[in-house]
């Protein structure tokens, strides 16, 4: 870690996001602390997976700041002007940003191992042996030690997440953001990706979780966040906004969800 | 049916050993007669034995047929065609892969340049582009480069050079449409988690997208490939000594034109199908991954029969 003292490992202000006249993101306040377990929840199109897309600037936003780790993320300011950083910075600065996908996007014309490979060698030119190695250990972790040599096409949907984490994860990043993991997944599918989200939590990985698993965020959450219509209705602990929701808004989700 | 129903126990519920299980009689049923198919099969095996009849009566002096089939002059203009075709090819994959990117380019001069370049190429018929190479000593006396290079056009643009540049620089035209088609085939979220890792835009291109794009680009580009094999005859007319054109020549000299064209035609068979083949193992290579398991190579298939022979040969006492 960078820092001593606990900034906030992601801090969001007043962040705007439009695509062409549609306004997805009116104004996000939010702060994610070292170490927690934050859940985005919220109706499909309340701007939860953009907000998160933002953070490793897969998305641009268009006004406020956003901050990952004390750093301004896709810009750099100097005095009162900002400027815009060029594709290897902003590269630079996503190498310590795992995402996972909900769709997985595992790289298809490569096996497990070598999708975990991939970025170490090209990214941080770590040797192929070394590489390998570790790959090794994280699809050991996650599980998956006897399907290196699978492709993508050749696992079920959670297996495939599964590769996905430990492919976020064999960059060594401080914070990982997962987008819906289990929604692109069969119900029985389920329970084996967040098994290895819980173990992840469990070892002190900052995370923020775009999620409709209740369950889980009620369970292993620090902070959750309920978005509707590009703002945040209602924070707090999962247990208090999940349990007791203030927010008609939320009610009505909730009633819906659970 | 109901015989078979009465034999198995009656009802979901009683679970019974799967020995007990009673196995229902294999279904014996009176095929449908595909009266149809009988009636096609005899036409068109006739038609096809009829124009065998009609060429085996015709005046054609088979003997010259296999006389001239490995003649040296019609070797030498296979292997022209064989060379005209692969430096032809080669400058259209790479100015092609060149132009496709262009497209795809943010930069709006490029993707306009690239644009036109296609419009141009494809707009026009190979057989004008290559009288246009051939010519361009009409209007320009020199080839001048400054101090690098200074030559007579006649000089440079020789029939090989003029049906190279014009045959190349139109297939370029064709294979640029065929990558971009191939790089806008592969999935956005390839893209993106590429860059979610912190891969470069070039890495990601080079690393990611094009291995995944060449699934899309081979199939056609084998197709041109074969294409470009026949197309390469036209170069005749600008006077290349390619397989047509020799055996033009070998046919009027010893009047056995038609002889000679089926010389031609069973070289140029040859020279597709060889390159048929190679397309299969190619795409084979560079569908890793998209099927859960490879088809087996002509090869490995000849080997798994010859290994299972032998299994089951193996405990007759063919082990030594």
């Amino acid at each position: 870690m960078t820092s001593l003292s606990k900034q906030p490992m992601v801090k969001a202000e007043a962040v705007h996001k439009s695509f062409g006249l549609i306004e997805v993101l009116k104004g996000i306040d939010l702060e994610v602390q070292q170490g927690e377990v934050f859940c985005l929840v919220g109706p499909s199109g309340s701007g939860k997976s953009t907000f998160l897309r933002c953070i490793n600037h897969l998305e641009k936003i268009n006004a406020g700041r956003l901050y990952v780790d004390g750093q301004l993320v896709g810009y750099r300011q100097k005095g009162d002007k900002l400027y815009e950083l060029k594709e290897r910075e902003v590269a630079d600065q996503r190498k310590d940003i795992g995402m996972v996908f909900q769709r997985f996007n595992l790289f298809p014309h490569m096996t497990a191992l070598q999708n975990v490979m991939e970025a170490p060698m090209q990214v941080k030119g770590e040797s192929k042996a070394n590489a390998r190695e570790r790959a090794a250990k994280l699809l050991e972790r996650v599980g998956l030690g006897d399907r290196k040599g699978n492709y993508p096409a050749q696992l079920s949907g959670g297996q495939q997440q599964r590769v996905a984490i430990a492919r976020a994860l064999a960059m060594d990043p401080k914070l990982m953001l997962f987008d819906e993991p289990t929604s692109a997944l069969d119900p029985e599918l389920v329970g084996e990706v967040l098994d290895v989200m819980r173990d992840l939590a469990e070892s002190g990985m900052t995370m923020v979780v775009v999620t409709h698993e209740m369950g889980f965020a009620r369970e292993v959450g620090d902070s959750l966040v309920f978005m509707d219509g590009g703002v945040v209705v209602e924070s707090g602990h999962p247990r208090d906004v999940l349990s007791n929701p203030q927010h008609d808004r939320t009610k009505a989700f909730l009633a819906n969800v659970l | 049916m109901t015989e078979a129903n009465d034999k198995t126990p009656v009802g979901g519920g009683s679970v019974a050993a799967p020995d007990e299980r009673v196995k229902p009689e294999a279904i014996k049923a009176i095929p449908v007669r595909h009266y149809g198919r009988w009636v096609s099969s005899v036409v068109v095996l006739f038609l096809l034995a009829a124009i065998v009849l009609a060429f085996s009566r015709g005046q054609i002096e088979w003997s010259v047929v296999g006389e001239y089939i490995n003649d040296g002059t019609v070797i030498r203009g296979a292997w022209a065609t064989l060379q005209l075709t692969l430096y032809a090819m080669l400058i259209g994959v790479v100015l092609g892969m060149v132009l496709a990117v262009m497209r795809l380019s943010q930069n709006p001069v490029l993707r306009n340049v690239a644009w036109g370049y296609i419009w141009f190429f494809r707009g026009t018929p190979v057989l004008v582009q290559l009288f246009l190479w051939f010519n361009l000593s009409l209007v320009f006396t020199y080839v001048d480069l400054g101090p690098i290079y200074k030559n007579e056009m006649t000089d440079v643009m020789t029939p090989f050079m003029a049906a190279l540049l014009g045959l190349g620089l139109n297939e370029a035209a064709y294979m640029a449409e065929i990558g971009r088609a191939g790089i806008q085939s592969v999935d956005r979220g390839q893209t993106e988690a590429a860059h979610a890792l912190g891969m470069s835009p070039a890495k990601t291109t080079r690393r990611i997208v094009l291995p995944q794009a060449m699934r899309v680009i081979i199939p056609p580009t084998g197709n041109e490939f074969i294409n470009m094999l026949k197309t390469s005859s036209l170069a005749y007319v600008i006077g290349f000594s390619e397989l047509f054109l020799v055996s033009r020549e070998v046919g009027s000299v010893n009047l056995a034109v038609m002889e000679l064209l089926i010389v031609v035609t069973i070289w140029y068979l040859i020279l597709t199908t060889i390159f048929s083949i190679g397309q299969y193992y190619l795409e084979r290579h560079f569908a890793r991954g998209s099927d859960r398991a490879l088809p087996p190579t002509p090869l490995q298939k000849i080997r798994a029969n010859v290994l299972s022979f032998r299994r089951q040969a193996g405990p007759g006492g063919v082990g030594a």
